[in-house]
């Protein structure tokens, strides 16, 4: 399991990376954490010309707040600085909840925001909650930048919308609003796997209860992460009961068309999708679900 | 864990730290990834990609032309001295005929059969070369599962006309009269699933020539080095005295490693034929085509008892995947499984039909607990199947049909074709039985089966089993008098992580009377002990040990001869007592064990010859261990996840040289299981392409799936076949997990109408149960 041949360069600016980037276009492929690309390499799976190490890249790792109250996080940053992050935590606790299913603290402490977001695995989280939280994300080329919503990004399997030459550096996370509640649940067969099916939401809930905006996205049951927008209309505008989250459940099972594979039948991820939905809503509507 | 020494063993039953976790942790220790030689080449091996293909050609031009390629060898280039990989164990009849030669002849029968060994400056222009190499197939109908293979249309090995390796029948009793007067049969198809045993280090070789001295060196050796040598020897035209195999640090074996594999020929044939040293380590991706795998069996399986409970008859049929040859293991896997189905169960007829049948997949062999883990897992299942039928208890059940302490030695006859009639020649398994039931709270915890408790389903699970190990049929242990009266301790059997440099050092130290610190243990290469076996069938205590107990004693008359002749009295005059030899009357010190290596070293000869011993344990018959495994466990029936609230396994070693190893045995063998019941899973499509190939997919079990498993070692009922009283402890703790597991999952479900009788318990497979119980119910 050695990797062929390939150029290396490890560019100190963002506008090198991008011109080495524009010069080889296909056959240049960009390394941030190096947690899914670097096994892909070695076994043969990825045969890159040139790698073009975005490690010693300075001002694409952080994060902070931007003035409406989102979040801004750098795409170079790991995942266990968004887990250890208080800002995250207050800012975006749906984020800072799903990290921790993340694999492990030791690939979390390599693998970037912005690698788990281009590398488009329909099974992982950030994705998911990218696409729950409406966030932008931020293409930068060499005629300069470009925002791309969360729901025109993920094209297909290990597919984006960033386009040759253009390098995915930063996430913007709009402002949490007070009243929005969260939940996230995920299926795996042990600790740390890519998910078989998982499910993240926000509900917006009114002073008197009532659903207002509802965001349901499940993934590891397509080629992306989908919002299930029938469930999320039939929640909206109502006071749930526990009917109410059954029938919304069965409406996100329904929606998504999942693929049959070894480790889950299409039938069963069926299920488990519609069972994380009604947990998962459980949790955001539960007493005690708000708070981080 | 219980620590019993005595003022005659102080060092046995300690539960003493390991001397090599040092180097283990430290960094310091040598596996043969570490090693290099002048001049090294590496070696990488072509794979078929194809399960089932005539091999059309295979053009290797362009990867020759690659700088820094060295050679690339295939069949034709071998053919002169090739000649099949032997079977060592397990001659069930006919199998002779289906073994495999280190290099593809003209078709390839598995998905990562070797087609061709090719050798380069590096690793990397290795790998790249490999893929320049062209292969022209011609795909042949793949054979993937037993009864494909059964129906003979399409065959692996066209000249043999058949797919059946091997088939026979064993019987005690009289099965059929059993069958036909019983109260009550039931009969079941129950399948264990593929599995390896993965161990964290993958094989290896380096192998080095000296063509000048007709001397072959190769590191990498494991497990059973002598017969290795043996036959490499032979293969190779050298004197047997020519080659050394030496076993550096290992991670790992539990049985799939250190076997013959078509690799331990290629590597020293390159290294012969360049005159330049070769390594080859297996990668992960190949481990997993290439080493061998374990486990998949189905069974068809029929008890026959009273109404009340008492077991007549079991009779069986079973259908063994051997993969697309027969390797060193033999069909010691299904020959072991139907062998133990009756096992630690008083069954006055027992019968089995066993096919071992060729399909096109990697091959078989041992994994730790071989055909005991998956017999387990047939007859314990059926027996809760049978219980529930009869509305009997399942502990109750089994405490009735138990064979008792009074019965033993209990004979098991003859149930397997290369095997003597043997016997258990000792235990109490009930006592082990009811420690597992009292520890458990079993009679509280099981009135949980089958209730909702928090939304998740209870059940909890049985299993009980025997298992032989510590086979022989000898083992030499080697002792040395050095300077200042330290030990050298040079042992036949090998070591892949056990512990044993600490456990034969413990055994030492109280054959001599001298702590253990004097000792250092010495094992890993064929010209340390003049005949040596290995390590494999948890034998390195019950063997290995007893003979380092010999050697101490043969040590120690040869040293009281020795002095006795200088002072010119009789033997019986002398005693030796902890490194001292003193004369029996009034306690006088003669000699000292520092005095008499220090004369040795001086030139003094007789001192030389008196200081060196050997000693050979012999031993044909098998020690038995035996015990009880018991889960708990809760089942969320709308995900199929499974947790394992609780596991517990009792089982009794005989007598612990070292309690702390034997519970880290227990509990890694345990935990082993637990995974080989719940995760791992070797998945072939209908084409025979292995689906698991990474560790992506192959599931293994890490620290934090399985945290609540318990287990005891008992100490209760020495063997009666070695002097240290040991039974094997290296496998017990694995061979009734499935089993229990099955049980308890089973008990969860039952409620909603879910049989089990397949593993893995996967949730995919469990989620599919539950949906067709459900349909059924609508």
């Amino acid at each position: 399991m050695k990797p062929p041949a390939f150029d290396y360069a490890a560019p100190g600016s963002l506008d090198e990376a991008l011109a080495l980037l524009a010069a080889k276009r296909d056959g240049a492929k960009l390394l941030a954490g190096g947690q899914s690309f670097v096994p892909a390499l070695n076994f043969r799976l990825a045969r890159p010309e040139l790698i073009i190490d975005l490690n010693r890249v300075p001002g694409l790792a952080g994060i902070r707040r931007d003035g409406d109250g989102g979040l801004l996080i750098g795409a170079m940053t790991r995942a266990r600085a968004i887990e250890r992050s208080e800002v995250v935590a207050r800012s975006n606790p749906l984020l800072h909840s799903a990290i921790p299913w993340i694999a492990h603290v030791p690939i979390r402490n390599r693998g970037t925001i912005g690698g788990s977001l281009a590398h488009a695995d329909p099974a992982a989280e950030l994705p998911a909650i990218a696409l729950a939280c409406d966030a932008i994300l931020v293409a930068t080329g060499i005629l300069g930048k470009r925002d791309i919503a969360a729901r025109d990004f993920f094209l297909g399997v290990f597919t984006t919308a960033l386009r040759a030459g253009e390098i995915l550096t930063e996430i913007r996370f709009p402002a949490w609003p007070p009243n929005r509640r969260h939940g996230f649940a995920e299926f795996a067969r042990r600790h740390g796997d890519f998910a078989i099916v998982g499910v993240a939401a926000t509900i917006d809930v009114a002073a008197d209860g009532a659903v207002g905006d509802a965001r349901i996205v499940v993934f590891g049951a397509g080629d992306t992460p989908r919002r299930a927008r029938e469930a999320e209309a039939a929640l909206a505008g109502s006071h749930p009961d526990t009917g109410a989250l059954q029938r919304a459940a069965a409406l996100a099972a329904n929606h998504v068309d999942p693929p049959s594979d070894h480790h889950a039948s299409a039938e069963y991820r069926r299920e488990l999708a519609g069972t994380l939905t009604r947990r998962v809503l459980e949790q955001a509507l539960a007493p005690r679900a708000r708070a981080a | 864990m219980s620590a019993s020494t005595s003022p005659g063993a102080p060092w046995i039953g300690r539960p003493l730290r390991r001397a090599e976790d040092a180097r283990f942790l430290d960094g310091s220790a040598r596996y043969v990834g570490d090693l290099k030689r002048p001049g090294m080449l590496h070696g990488v091996v072509l794979r078929s990609d194809h399960a089932h293909a005539r091999v059309r050609s295979i053009d290797a031009r362009t990867a020759l032309a690659l700088p820094g390629v060295v050679a690339v060898y295939t069949f034709e280039d071998i053919r002169r001295l090739a000649r099949p990989i032997p079977l060592r164990l397990g001659p069930c009849p006919g199998l002779e005929r289906f073994l495999q030669l280190p290099l593809a002849e003209g078709k390839v029968r598995y998905v990562g059969e070797p087609l061709a060994f090719l050798v380069a400056e590096g690793r990397y222009v290795a790998e790249d070369a490999l893929e320049l190499v062209q292969v022209e197939y011609e795909a042949l109908d793949p054979v993937v599962d037993v009864h494909a293979a059964r129906a003979d249309r399409s065959l692996l090995h066209e000249a043999l006309g058949t797919n059946v390796g091997s088939h026979y029948t064993v019987e005690k009793g009289d099965v059929s009269a059993a069958f036909a007067g019983a109260d009550y049969t039931r009969r079941e198809t129950f399948r264990c699933h593929r599995q390896t045993a993965a161990p964290m280090e993958t094989r290896g070789l380096l192998a080095e020539f000296d063509a000048a001295g007709r001397r072959l060196r190769l590191w990498g050796a494991t497990k059973v080095p002598f017969y290795n040598r043996r036959w490499l020897a032979g293969a190779l035209d050298l004197p047997e005295a020519g080659v050394e195999l030496i076993e550096v640090d290992v991670g790992g074996s539990f049985g799939v490693r250190g076997e013959l594999y078509p690799e331990d020929f290629l590597v020293p044939f390159a290294a012969m034929r360049l005159g330049r040293p070769v390594k080859w380590i297996e990668d992960r991706r190949e481990h997993f085509v290439a080493t061998n795998h374990s486990r998949e069996i189905e069974c068809e399986l029929e008890i026959a008892c009273t109404l009340d409970g008492e077991i007549i008859g079991l009779r069986g049929r079973l259908l063994a995947d051997m993969g697309a040859y027969v390797r060193t293991n033999g069909g010691l896997v299904p020959a072991k499984a139907a062998q133990f189905l009756p096992g630690p169960y008083r069954i006055p007829n027992v019968g089995c039909e066993v096919f071992a049948l060729l399909t096109n997949k990697t091959p078989v062999g041992t994994y730790r607990g071989p055909g005991f883990y998956e017999s387990s897992f047939f007859r314990e299942r059926l027996f809760d199947l049978a219980t529930a039928d009869l509305r009997l208890d399942p502990a109750e059940f089994r405490r009735r049909n138990l064979v008792t302490a009074g019965e033993m030695p209990y004979g098991i006859e003859n149930l397997c074709p290369f095997d003597a009639d043997a016997a258990y020649d000792s235990g109490d398994f009930v006592l082990a039985f009811e420690r597992a039931l009292a520890e458990f709270d079993y009679a509280r915890v099981k009135t949980l089966n089958g209730t909702l408790q928090d939304g998740r389903l209870q059940g909890v699970g049985l299993g009980c089993f025997v298992e032989s190990g510590g086979a022989g049929p000898a083992e030499t242990a080697r002792l040395k008098v050095a300077a200042g009266g330290r030990i050298e301790l040079y042992t036949g059997c090998s070591t892949m992580g056990q512990g044993h440099e600490t456990a034969m050092a413990q055994i030492g130290a109280d054959s001599l009377g001298l702590p253990v610190e004097a000792f250092s243990v010495f094992h890993g290469s064929t010209t340390l002990v003049e005949q040596g076996y290995g390590t494999y069938n948890s034998r390195a205590m019950a063997m290995g040990g007893s003979a380092v107990k010999l050697a101490a004693e043969n040590l120690i008359a040869q040293l009281l001869a020795h002095v006795a002749r200088m002072h010119e009295i009789e033997p019986a005059a002398l005693e030796y007592s902890r490194g001292a030899i003193v004369r029996r009357e009034d306690h006088r010190t003669l000699a000292t064990l520092a005095g008499i290596a220090a004369a040795a070293q001086a030139g003094d000869g007789q001192a030389r010859a008196a200081i060196e011993c050997s000693g050979t344990f012999n031993q044909t018959r098998r020690t038995y261990s035996y015990g009880t495994n018991i889960a708990h466990v809760a089942v969320d029936p709308e995900t199929a996840r499974v947790e394992v609230l609780r596991f517990l396994a009792v089982d009794d070693v005989g007598r612990a040289i070292n309690p702390l190893l034997v519970h880290g045995q227990m509990l890694g063998a345990a935990v082993q299981g637990i995974g080989g019941t719940f995760l791992d899973e070797l998945i072939y499509d209908e084409q025979g392409q292995l689906l698991t190939g990474s560790f992506a997919d192959y599931l293994l079990p890490t620290a934090t799936e399985f945290p609540n498993v318990e287990v005891i070692s008992l100490e209760a009922v020495p063997s009666t076949l070695n002097p240290l009283g040991v039974r094997g402890a290296g496998e017990g703790g694995i061979i009734a997990t499935g089993a229990a597991l099955a049980n308890a999952v089973a008990h969860a479900l039952a409620p909603l109408g879910v049989k089990i009788t397949e593993l893995p318990l996967s949730p995919n497979k469990l989620a599919q149960k539950m949906r067709e119980a459900r349909a059924a119910a609508e």
